[in-house]
């Protein structure tokens, strides 16, 4: 069976749903944003294999996957700039303690 | 024949390494997997004849947030042991579950218009036309050059010492 746009679909399904369970499941702040990073690329996999699959020659989806990569990369930034202020003012990063906005 | 091998290898070694994000007890393990996984995914791009976006995949995801999320990592280590699991947990593997059976049914019965056009080969050149070209993405690409100021000057006021 040669390869085909499905295969390279389930792969990006198979990481995000791994990443959805770690970024619902887990309590430490830096393995949340890990996890999220590892949903964006499973994203990014989905957006190149239809941009190879279904529309070869005008590459947007790969475009798309650059600008997921620059967002992607800000967010690391300020995230991890932000569990690091957290811990600094609270001594923890773990997720279900950071709760002072939670009504 | 060698692009079918190439992408089962990096298939299971990228979904292991996934599951050593969440799985594994020591957190900066876990880290060292995710960078596995980037790898990975690195590998995927090649198999889709995506040669930039692997470049720029092991030079931002392997070398910078990678970094990013390793120093994080040490510096927080003290406060938490392991990655403990929140009381979501069972329902989290429920959720996760669910999407993957409903976006696996609705990928394996879309009928996909697949085009039979074999890709440009060397898609720097393409990616810059696209990018900075006429009726290109130049828009965006200035939004995300602010955006990545932004995020920068963000990340700096919140972790200077006052």
């Amino acid at each position: 069976m040669s390869l085909g746009l499905e295969h390279y679909l389930i792969l990006s399904a198979i990481l995000f749903s791994i990443g959805l369970y770690g970024a619902l499941a887990k309590r430490n702040a830096i393995i949340i944003l890990m996890s999220i990073e590892l949903m964006l690329n499973a994203v990014n996999i989905a957006m190149v294999a239809f941009s190879r699959y279904i529309v070869p020659l005008l590459l947007t989806g790969q475009v798309f996957a650059i600008f997921i990569i620059v967002v992607a990369a800000a967010e690391a930034a300020v995230g991890l700039a932000i569990i690091l202020a957290i811990y600094r003012s609270r001594e923890t990063i773990d997720a279900t303690k950071i709760d002072l906005m939670k009504w | 024949m060698g692009l079918e091998i190439a992408f089962w290898l990096l298939a299971v070694v990228g979904i292991l390494a996934a599951l050593g994000v969440v799985l594994l007890r020591n957190v900066f393990r876990a880290a060292l997997s995710l960078v596995l996984c980037f790898l990975t995914v690195a590998g995927i791009y090649v198999t889709l004849s995506a040669d930039f976006l692997a470049a720029v995949q092991v030079l931002i995801y392997v070398g910078a947030i990678s970094v990013l999320i390793i120093l994080a990592i040490m510096l927080t280590r003290d406060v938490q042991w392991g990655s403990p699991s929140n009381k979501l947990r069972i329902p989290a593997l429920f959720v996760a579950i669910l999407f993957l059976g409903v976006v696996g049914f609705a990928t394996t019965n879309t009928l996909w218009q697949i085009s039979g056009v074999s890709p440009v080969m060397p898609t720097t050149e393409a990616l810059a036309l696209k990018l900075f070209g006429e009726g290109g993405f130049i828009l965006a690409v200035e939004i995300a050059a602010v955006l990545l100021l932004a995020a920068i000057l963000g990340a700096i006021v919140l972790v200077r010492e006052k």
